[in-house]
């Protein structure tokens, strides 16, 4: 009898050992991405620039807000990008490092579309799934909510909000959220339509699972391609807002900047020869754009089972 | 049909109610008042005032009222700032101006974007599609005011051909450079959805039998190709018309044009509320117009929608 039990023991080993390594989702989309070679290029330039973003201003001589006072009033012969003065990317027309300030404006636009994507992800991926799952009259409340939401002018309404609470960070990212999950909502709505008539929702009522679970445990897993690849594709379109409204000069507050507001003081101040303060962030502007949306478009390619 | 535009009514009107009192509400929770500020009237002159401007009127008095002079007399009140000005009179002058490289825009977008598709997708891969489509990428990536400082750099400071700002009246030359800044990435996008859809429609089995029964292909395309073809740019004019409604505000203020968008950013800076709250509310509704029209359109032209 012990003898027996060994073996069975022996061969349980042995099947384990042997089982064939299945192949998941997301490994099979992990696959087809990284053979995508736009989006492979995208992710690092990405992490690049995320990593220029983060560690930066360690490799800054000048601070963001310091002064150099030695080329104040001549900035377009002595401010321009150098080595020899550690203004490497040059000098904005108040003397103050556009390296630093670039690093800076950087992160807060990143950070920006980041906060209004996870926003999206959550806010929208529950509002969809909840309204897709319970359908009827519950649907038909919360999506015409959001097509109402979404005929609203919202940009005017989003500086309207900083205008009337104040422009800060904060209020840019409440307004953001308020707006960033309506697209997410439709999306996942549409999904968990067709989601929570598959067998293992069925299986899940059936043995009386209550409609939260099954909303969290057995509908949201399986919205989560499609959600990853909407919050990509999200992220530029919240960059572009937020640079919108900086670049009008109601965005974040000085001595805080942003891309957007760096592209708006670029773009007064060229007709005095500093191209260079409108070339370093428009260029980092327009590849942080171009790399979301290669990575977008491939996570797109490697998730999204429609477009294969 | 008939039903169907009655039943999107139905839905524009509540939107457009609940834009006005979701902008008053914004407004009445501003802290401080129009009049405090650095000079604080004595007590019976801001009682005065604020009789003038009805605000002695309790909250929901204030909002009746306010709603009630936009949507029946479409009347936005006085401006904060300026005493001898209304919001009418505000956006009587700057609309115009909007109105009119706002069209041109809408149709230069709308004209290049559609030739530019169609050209691609008739001469797939040549290098006319080719550059075509390279041509769009590029420019759909450039929002607009990233456009504007270019354009002023290259066609105002190095060639001196246009000039880089104001309005004069409307002249043309004063005119080209806002509606290419405005229309860039749109019609960037519309040709990239009309090559896409061109494509499908050009391989789709109607098309083979116009073309196996000898019609020249001029005819096939004019005919057959681009109405089906046009439906998914049909689809993108709603929120093409937003993005340029929005734009207008970076080509207004960059370009001081004096449209409304100008006053906006103006308005934003003085904190002249009710300038702002009028010209929301105007663009709200002209959104909300627009896509009651697009979708109409669209259940004309798409015989397969049924509502």
């Amino acid at each position: 009898m012990f003898s027996n039990k060994t073996t069975a023991e022996d061969l349980a080993g042995v099947i384990t050992a042997a089982e064939v390594k299945g192949r998941s989702l997301w490994s099979d989309a992990a696959a087809r991405f990284v053979r995508n070679k736009a989006a492979v290029l995208g992710a690092v330039v990405l992490l690049a620039i995320t990593v220029f973003s983060l560690f930066g201003q360690y490799f800054a001589v000048w601070s963001n807000e310091e002064i150099d006072w030695s080329i104040m009033g001549k900035i377009s012969q002595a401010g321009a990008p150098s080595f020899a003065n550690g203004h490497y990317f040059g000098a904005d027309e108040l003397g103050r490092d556009l390296y630093a300030r670039t690093v800076q404006g950087t992160r807060i636009s990143i950070l920006v579309g980041m906060v209004g994507s996870l926003v999206a992800v959550v806010v929208g991926t529950l509002y969809g799934a909840i309204a897709g799952y319970f359908g009827g009259r519950v649907d038909n409340i919360m999506m015409r909510t959001v097509d109402v939401l979404m005929s609203i002018p919202f940009m005017f309404v989003l500086i309207l909000m900083l205008v009337i609470f104040g422009r800060s960070i904060v209020m840019l990212f409440i307004g953001i959220g308020l707006i960033s999950w309506l697209d997410m909502a439709r999306i996942t709505r549409g999904q968990t339509l067709t989601i929570k008539n598959k067998e293992f929702v069925e299986a899940a009522i059936a043995v009386g699972v209550s409609p939260t679970m099954i909303i969290l445990r057995h509908i949201v897993p399986n919205l989560l391609g499609i959600v990853v690849v909407y919050a990509t594709l999200l992220i530029p379109g919240l960059i572009m807002t937020e640079s919108f409204i900086s670049f009008l000069g109601l965005g974040v507050q000085e001595p805080m900047t942003s891309l957007g507001a760096l592209i708006r003081s670029g773009a007064g101040q060229m007709q005095f020869g500093v191209i260079w303060q409108l070339a370093f962030p428009l260029t980092f502007f327009l590849v942080t754009l171009f790399a979301f949306t290669f990575v977008g478009d491939g996570l797109r390619d490697a998730l999204d089972p429609k477009d294969r | 049909m008939f039903a169907y535009i009655v039943r999107r009514f139905a839905v524009a009107i509540p939107t457009i109610l609940i834009l006005i009192v979701l902008s008053f509400v914004l407004m009445y929770s501003a802290p401080g008042n129009p009049f405090n500020g650095e000079k604080i009237p004595p007590p019976e002159v801001l009682a005065n005032l604020q009789a003038k401007y009805g605000l002695d009127q309790p909250y929901w008095k204030q909002i009746t009222n306010y709603v009630w002079n936009v949507v029946a007399h479409f009347d936005f009140g006085p401006s904060f700032k300026y005493k001898d000005r209304s919001v009418n009179d505000i956006i009587a002058q700057g609309f115009p101006v909007t109105l009119t490289y706002g069209f041109w825009s809408f149709v230069v977008a709308v004209v290049v974007g559609v030739s530019l598709g169609v050209l691609a997708a008739i001469r797939h891969n040549t290098w006319i599609d080719y550059l075509a489509v390279g041509f769009s990428i590029g420019a759909q990536s450039l929002p607009n005011f990233v456009m504007a400082p270019v354009l002023v750099v290259v066609f105002t400071l190095w060639l001196g051909w246009l000039p880089g700002g104001g309005w004069n009246g409307g002249q043309w030359q004063y005119i080209v450079l806002p509606v290419v800044a405005l229309a860039t990435s749109y019609f960037a996008s519309i040709a990239r959805i009309t090559r896409s859809s061109m494509l499908e429609v050009m391989n789709a089995g109607f098309i083979r039998t116009a073309k196996a029964k000898g019609l020249p292909m001029r005819r096939v395309i004019w005919r057959h190709a681009l109405k089906p073809a046009m439906l998914p740019v049909l689809s993108y004019l709603g929120p093409a018309f937003v993005g340029m409604v929005t734009g207008s505000v970076v080509v207004d203020a960059y370009f001081s044009t004096g449209g409304i968008g100008q006053f906006f950013v103006n308005s934003a800076f003085n904190r002249d509320y009710s300038v702002m709250m009028g010209i929301t509310i105007l663009v709200g509704v002209l959104t909300i117009v627009f896509n009651l029209v697009v979708d109409v359109l669209y259940a004309w032209i798409d015989p397969k929608i049924r509502y």
